[in-house]
């Protein structure tokens, strides 16, 4: 029986796997995928002859031959994989950061709500202002240093993570903490066992939006001060009047970025 | 009497703790500017700032700056709007197309649009051009998606009894389709304001000569921290007013929206019968 059920358990992840990759294949399949593949290479195509045959000059679009072959080289490899790590380490200790002061937060605003009554329209205005628009100051403050991008990426991932916590707290059914009570656990254990886990999926829709804020406040800073990784990539090769470096560049952020998004949603729906 | 019972009623707990807070950060800003702590001039005392404020706001070439700004967002607004409701309807009608686009939208949607221009740069110059369109780029994306999925919620039967009339393809958009997804589409296009005014100072922060962005910048470069600190606060104030005034343009064209809402929400049985 144990055997069974051990079995049983082994063959899961493999089932899994099979049905996401048999998913995959089927969105694949589909021929509005195709289509829009095709449309997509076919506006490659057309671009590449534009500008090979000179009607688009090269020194304002670089063949997308060129841009994608950039994308392959040994020694840009090696580079964005350094600017990734670079960006990628900010990003993460900035949303370690994000997620250490705003679920306590979010958790005074919910134990506290005339609190939470008070500071709820300043969060809405401040996750709605161009909070990288500070960076000058924060520049001045703390130098021409990867910690002012930490922070700038902190300053902007912070605020959804703080609304959303206290959104997910203040949505948890009392049914279960007076079950916590009736069990005569302590506030602590209450917060640990009950409210925390039963908040996770709305804790985690603002963890999402943080990671997004975060990256792109990094790397649009990164490229604005010409420092750091992946948006200093891009400043770098374009002041360099490096147009086809450029291109490549861009494509790797971008690239990089999809890919990340494609990351978080994955999570997401796990956590869900 | 009265007067105490009035400013009790104004000094509301939620009104004390928010001018509490503010003093409390003015007081902590004073505090660190004048402690020594940190290098001279990097962080001005608030009076300091308020003085720089009132110059700023004396200044005439502020006015020419911030209409630049404005004119850039607004129009770049327009076209990106315009673009992306075009899109939106377009992707919306047709599962097809939807299923064969929409990946490559939401893609580039998550995307920091910043990355982009270098290309805007090239393609349409240093001048103004290049600003609006980084605000169209930065208003597309949030109106495409809310249009499209404006466009999903709309009742069969409405677009039923449109194709029942024969109404052509632009009567159907203008009656059927815009008015019944008014609410998304106004979210879609607030959110646009937003993000084409943030486009628009991005791009005139990286390469401009006239702008919010560019005097920001200008005044940071200089080391003139007291007026950099003045120009945020004002480029903050900008952008919080147009969005409130572009919810309260909004409010005529949602009021017949909302009281369909409350009619829904009021029960069919009358009073007295119950």
């Amino acid at each position: 029986m144990s055997k069974a059920k051990g079995v049983a358990i082994s063959a899961a992840p493999r089932r899994n796997s099979a049905s996401s990759g048999l998913r995959f294949l089927r969105t694949i399949a589909d021929p509005a995928v195709l289509f829009g593949f095709l449309v997509f290479v076919a506006i490659l195509g057309a671009v590449q002859w534009l500008v090979a045959s000179g009607h688009i000059s090269r020194a304002i679009v670089a063949l997308p031959s060129d841009a994608i072959a950039g994308l392959f080289s040994p020694e840009f490899s090696g580079e964005l994989f350094r600017a990734c790590r670079l960006t990628f380490g900010l990003v993460v200790s900035a949303l370690v950061l994000e997620i250490l002061v705003a679920i306590p937060i979010g958790y005074f605003l919910y134990r506290k709500p005339v609190f939470g009554a008070a500071y709820e329209s300043w969060l809405a205005a401040l996750f709605a202002a161009p909070i990288f628009l500070l960076y000058p100051l924060f520049m001045v403050i703390i130098g021409r240093n990867n910690y002012t991008l930490l922070f700038m990426g902190f300053a902007a991932g912070v605020i959804p993570i703080i609304i959303h916590a206290r959104l997910a707290f203040m949505t948890v059914p009392d049914t279960l903490i007076n079950v916590g009570r009736s069990f005569h656990l302590t506030q602590s254990q209450i917060f640990w066992k009950i409210i925390l886990p039963s908040g996770v999926p709305t804790i985690f829709a603002g963890i999402r939006l943080a990671l997004i804020y975060t990256l792109i406040n990094i790397i649009a800073i990164e490229f604005l001060v010409d420092a750091g990784g992946l948006g200093r990539m891009v400043s770098d090769r374009y002041f360099r009047f490096d147009i086809a470096g450029t291109y490549t560049a861009i494509s790797a952020v971008a690239l990089v970025s999809v890919t990340l998004n494609l990351i978080i949603n994955r999570l997401e729906k796990m956590v869900r | 009497m009265s007067t105490t019972s009035s400013s009790s009623a104004f000094l509301t707990p939620v009104r004390r703790i928010k001018i509490v807070t503010i003093l409390v950060i003015l007081a902590a800003w004073q505090l660190l500017a004048v402690s020594g702590l940190l290098f001279e001039g990097v962080l001005p005392q608030p009076l300091q700032v308020l003085g720089a404020l009132y110059q700023e706001l004396l200044s005439p070439s502020l006015y020419y700056d911030l209409g630049i700004t404005l004119f850039e967002a607004a129009l770049g607004f327009i076209i990106g709007s315009a673009i992306a409701i075009g899109v939106g309807l377009w992707l919306g009608s047709s599962n097809f197309m939807r299923r064969a686009f929409e990946p490559y939208i939401h893609a580039l949607a998550g995307m920091p649009k910043i990355i982009f221009l270098p290309i805007l740069f090239l393609v349409f110059g240093l001048g103004i051009e290049s600003k609006i369109a980084k605000s169209a780029m930065s208003t597309f994306f949030p109106v495409v998606l809310s249009t499209i999925a404006g466009f999903l919620q709309i009742d069969k039967t409405l677009i039923n009894v449109g194709r029942s009339f024969d109404l052509t393809r632009s009567r159907m958009v203008r009656m059927i389709y815009i008015p019944a997804m008014l609410r998304p589409l106004a979210v879609g296009l607030q959110l646009g304001v937003a993000m084409s005014i943030i486009g628009v100072l991005s791009a005139e922060i990286a390469y401009a000569s006239a702008g919010l962005g560019a005097r920001l910048i200008r005044y940071s470069d200089n080391f003139n921290i007291s007026s950099t600190y003045a120009v945020m606060i004002i480029i903050f104030a900008v952008a919080a007013f147009v969005n409130y005034l572009f919810a309260r343009l909004q409010e005529p064209f949602l009021r017949h929206e909302r009281s369909k809402a409350e009619n829904a929400a009021r029960p069919v049985v009358p009073v007295e019968q119950t």
